[in-house]
């Protein structure tokens, strides 16, 4: 067994963390989040020029051909600045989407651009009424010449407020929640009849509600078959889930600095904070979370690429169960364990709090992933 | 044993509860009921129905405006109220000082002061806390020094919750630096509007302005604000604060904040039906009311000893406790049960006067804000860990 990133993923870690170092102090990421685009464009096309962007993508598109694990190494780092780029819509949700959906032909014609920072994509797969059951899509795809027309509502669509392009699940068949009959589409985000209402979340990310209204695409614009795009969808949240299971360890990581150091240095009742053995026992819960979740979101991160479905569900849902529990924990604790000064704006540590957040309700919460997890268990 | 309320309470309560039908104005209650942001004149518009009623200060002696109610007639209250949607009367007037000046203040302080706290023309703030003094609260540095007939006060207060709306500060400041810390406190009442005082916002992550940061820079007092005896301050506090833990359970607003959450869990869907009938969310809702259940009762036989004995004593540690934490996990679960909607976070959206498209149900967007928000519940007034030091020292002897 061995735990440890190759070679090259240090290399590869210690230039993002170094680019991010310059990158992201707590002004700097304040004035991306005061920007319209909401992130920094500069820090988008340096990790196109580092290659970060090709990671996951075949070589025959310009891709490294990269695997889960290797997503995990940046999304541990992003994790830990609290970045705001596209990064896991684009290349990990939309992205996955077009390689793992896709034709050849499609590829070539889409990733590179994507590759090359040009192209921003996001998964519009979640609706108003589905909670987070992907195959609940009443977005329907209607065949039209050549072409197919859309009409319906996509819900908080992650990057969906700058993206280029969405990668759209739409029903050609089948009833409201079956799993038959689901289609993925490539729309341009400003194609006639798309509207979007793009926003933040409440960890400074974009986002955006989605309608399609009677929105005309060629046929070149259906991802692989129609109506058999439920194994690519589940495998994309699974993707996603893996990828913001490593964000949360980069974040928890932050939560544990900032808690040490803060329990070192503050002063109550003439002794640090860190002298009182229940902040101890606390602090120690804090490390033990951690370490559990890094385990966890490594074991999803090596099977997320699986194509056995089972194998790799039950891994990137356990995960999710853990990490998102760990997250929620962590931020209530280490909140508390600053006092006031956890509640302010302008501390960083409620902001990791926040991402820690985000990554629990997207693509799935605990109850989901339980749910997902309980199945598999049982059926053993 | 009885468990309910006796005759006399059950009128109380349809005494209460028809007050609140006649004079709670709607659209107040409709702002409560969806966590929207209250403003000053929301606040003042409820605190002057009750003192017009009689009813603003029910825990002051009775000569001064107090409603002469029992401990189980202030919780009705509280209960009747918070199910109605009325807002929380801000303490710091009625609640805190109020009582302080009362019991220790002089003959002058009472008319000066009093009538304003109870009609609501003064607005007062709480300068306790400090940078470097908060669970240490008697390690505060603001520090005053007499000068003729005037106190000059330099120093710096925080997490003044607000402030930025107050026309009155009380202050914890040192009078004596040469003492035991608790020995050299004294206890000052500051006008806002004194030349020296700034007020300064904090942001909190809810992304409101709540608190602020008061600094006060060479600010000169009458030598008479200052309440009781010179250096006495600590004991003033310690009875404030031991006010300040009466009624922090917040079992009424729990009981309110519950019903909400019901509500929210049988409009949201979960594979088609209701989220409420999910058996993981069901479970733990349940679980949930059950422990709310079981702090009522602990509720009610501290209100029962206080009316008997005169004084709730340590327990009200536990109260506060437990109490802080139902709060958080109310507003976890209803964080939860908004699934994705938790997440977009536009704050105008909990603005009444804010009229854009909602994103997801409309009470979505309160959620995650209140979930951030209620961290304090557990961290103000005396953190949860100095709650149970308090219980171990003096319920346990550890
Ligand atoms: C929203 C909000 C509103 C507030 N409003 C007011 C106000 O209006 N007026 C006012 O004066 N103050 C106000 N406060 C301040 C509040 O009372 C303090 O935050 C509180 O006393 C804790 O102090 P601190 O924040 O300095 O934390 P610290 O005292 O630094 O505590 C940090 C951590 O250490 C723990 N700790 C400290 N000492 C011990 C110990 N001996 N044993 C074990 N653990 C310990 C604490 O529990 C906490 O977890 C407010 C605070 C908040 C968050």
């Amino acid at each position: 067994m061995d735990f440890s990133y190759s070679e090259e993923q240090t290399l590869i870690a210690n230039s993002l963390r170094k680019l991010l170092d310059d990158t992201y102090a707590q002004d700097q990421r304040q004035r991306y989040l005061e920007s319209d685009l909401g992130y920094s464009a500069d820090n988008w096309r340096q990790y196109a020029e580092l290659g970060l962007l090709s990671v996951p993508f075949a070589e025959e598109v310009g891709g490294f051909g990269g695997s889960s694990v290797d997503v995990l190494v940046l999304q541990t780092e992003f994790g830990r600045r609290l970045a705001l780029e596209p990064f896991v819509s684009t290349v990990v949700l939309g992205g996955g989407a077009v390689r793992l959906a896709a034709s050849a032909e499609q590829q070539a014609e889409i990733l590179p651009a994507v590759i090359a920072g040009e192209c921003r994509l996001a998964a519009a797969l979640g609706e108003p009424q589905a909670r987070f059951d992907l195959n609940d899509v009443e977005t329907t795809a209607r065949a039209d010449g050549g072409g197919w027309v859309l009409n319906g509502a996509k819900a908080v669509v992650m990057g969906g407020d700058t993206a280029d392009k969405l990668v759209v699940s739409a029903r050609t068949g089948g009833a409201a929640t079956e799993r038959e009959g689901l289609s993925l589409f490539l729309v341009d985000a400003d194609a006639a009849g798309v509207s979007r209402r793009g926003y933040r979340l409440i960890d400074g990310r974009g986002a955006a509600e989605v309608t399609l209204d009677n929105v005309t695409v060629d046929g070149a614009a259906l991802l692989g078959e129609p109506g058999a795009a439920w194994p690519v969808i589940e495998h994309v949240a699974d993707l996603g889930n893996a990828a913001l299971c490593a964000e949360a360890v980069g974040a928890m990581e932050m939560v544990n600095e900032l808690t040490l150091d803060y329990l070192k240095m503050r002063q109550q009742f003439g002794r640090p904070i860190g002298r009182f053995q229940v902040l101890q026992h606390r602090m120690v819960d804090l490390v033990m979370e951690y370490e559990n979740a890094r385990s966890i979101a490594l074991l999803a991160a090596m099977e997320a690429d699986n194509p056995d479905v089972t194998t790799r569900a039950r891994a990137v849902s356990a995960a999710k169960v853990y990490v998102a529990g760990a997250g929620r924990k962590m931020g209530q604790w280490s909140i508390q364990m600053h006092g006031g000064i956890g509640m302010t704006d302008e501390y960083m540590l409620g902001h990791y709090a926040k991402r820690l957040n985000v990554g629990e309700q997207t693509l799935g919460d605990v109850d989901h992933h339980l749910a997902r997890f309980g199945a598999i268990a049982a059926a053993a | 044993m009885d468990l309910s309320y006796n005759a006399e309470e059950l009128a109380f309560r349809d005494e209460v509860r028809a007050f609140l039908k006649d004079k709670l104005p709607q659209d107040l209650a409709d702002k409560v009921k969806k966590s929207q942001r209250l403003s000053k004149n929301d606040y003042m518009t409820w605190h002057r129905i009750l003192f017009d009623q009689g009813w603003i200060t029910p825990g002051w002696p009775v000569e001064y405006g107090g409603t002469g109610w029992t401990a189980i007639q202030k919780h009705i209250f509280d209960e009747e109220a918070s199910a109605a949607g009325a807002p929380r009367v801000q303490p710091f007037g009625v609640n805190l000082v109020g009582p302080v000046i009362c019991h220790f203040g002089s003959e002058e302080h009472k008319q000066r002061f009093l009538p304003k706290i109870r009609s609501g023309e003064e607005f007062w703030c709480q300068g306790f806390s400090e940078p470097g003094a908060g669970s240490d609260l008697a390690s505060l540095k603001t520090r005053a020094v007499l000068d003729g007939d005037e106190w000059v006060v330099n120093g710096q207060k925080t997490w003044t919750t607000l402030g930025h709306y107050a026309d009155w500060i009380f202050c914890l400041v040192r009078t004596d630096p040469d003492v035991k810390n608790q020995e050299g406190i004294s206890f000052l009442l500051i006008d806002m509007k004194t030349p020296g005082v700034t007020v300064r916002p904090i942001v909190t992550l809810a992304g409101d302005h709540v608190v602020n940061e008061v600094f006060l820079e060479d600010v000169r007092v009458p030598a008479g604000n200052l309440v009781g005896e010179l250096n006495r301050g600590w004991d003033y506090a310690k009875f404030l604060l031991s006010n300040e833990r009466t009624g922090i359970a917040g079992i009424g607003a729990s009981k309110a904040d519950l019903e909400h959450l019901k509500d929210m869990a049988r409009l949201e869907r979960k594979n088609g039906k209701p989220l409420i009938d999910d058996p993981l969310f069901q479970a733990r809702l349940a679980q949930l009311e059950i422990d709310l259940m079981a702090l009522e009762l602990t509720n009610m036989r501290v209100l029962v000893e206080e009316q008997e004995r005169g004084s709730p004593g340590p327990i009200s540690s536990l109260l506060k406790i437990r109490g802080s934490e139902i709060q958080q996990r109310l507003a976890e679960m209803k964080m939860d049960a908004v699934g994705p909607y938790a997440t977009p976070f536009i704050l105008e959206a909990v603005d009444a006067d804010w009229n854009g498209e909602p994103v997801g149900p409309d009470y979505a967007a309160a959620c995650a804000r209140s979930y951030f928000d209620r961290r304090k519940t557990s961290i103000y007034g005396g953190s949860n860990e100095i709650q149970k030091n308090i219980i171990t020292k003096a319920i346990l002897g550890l």
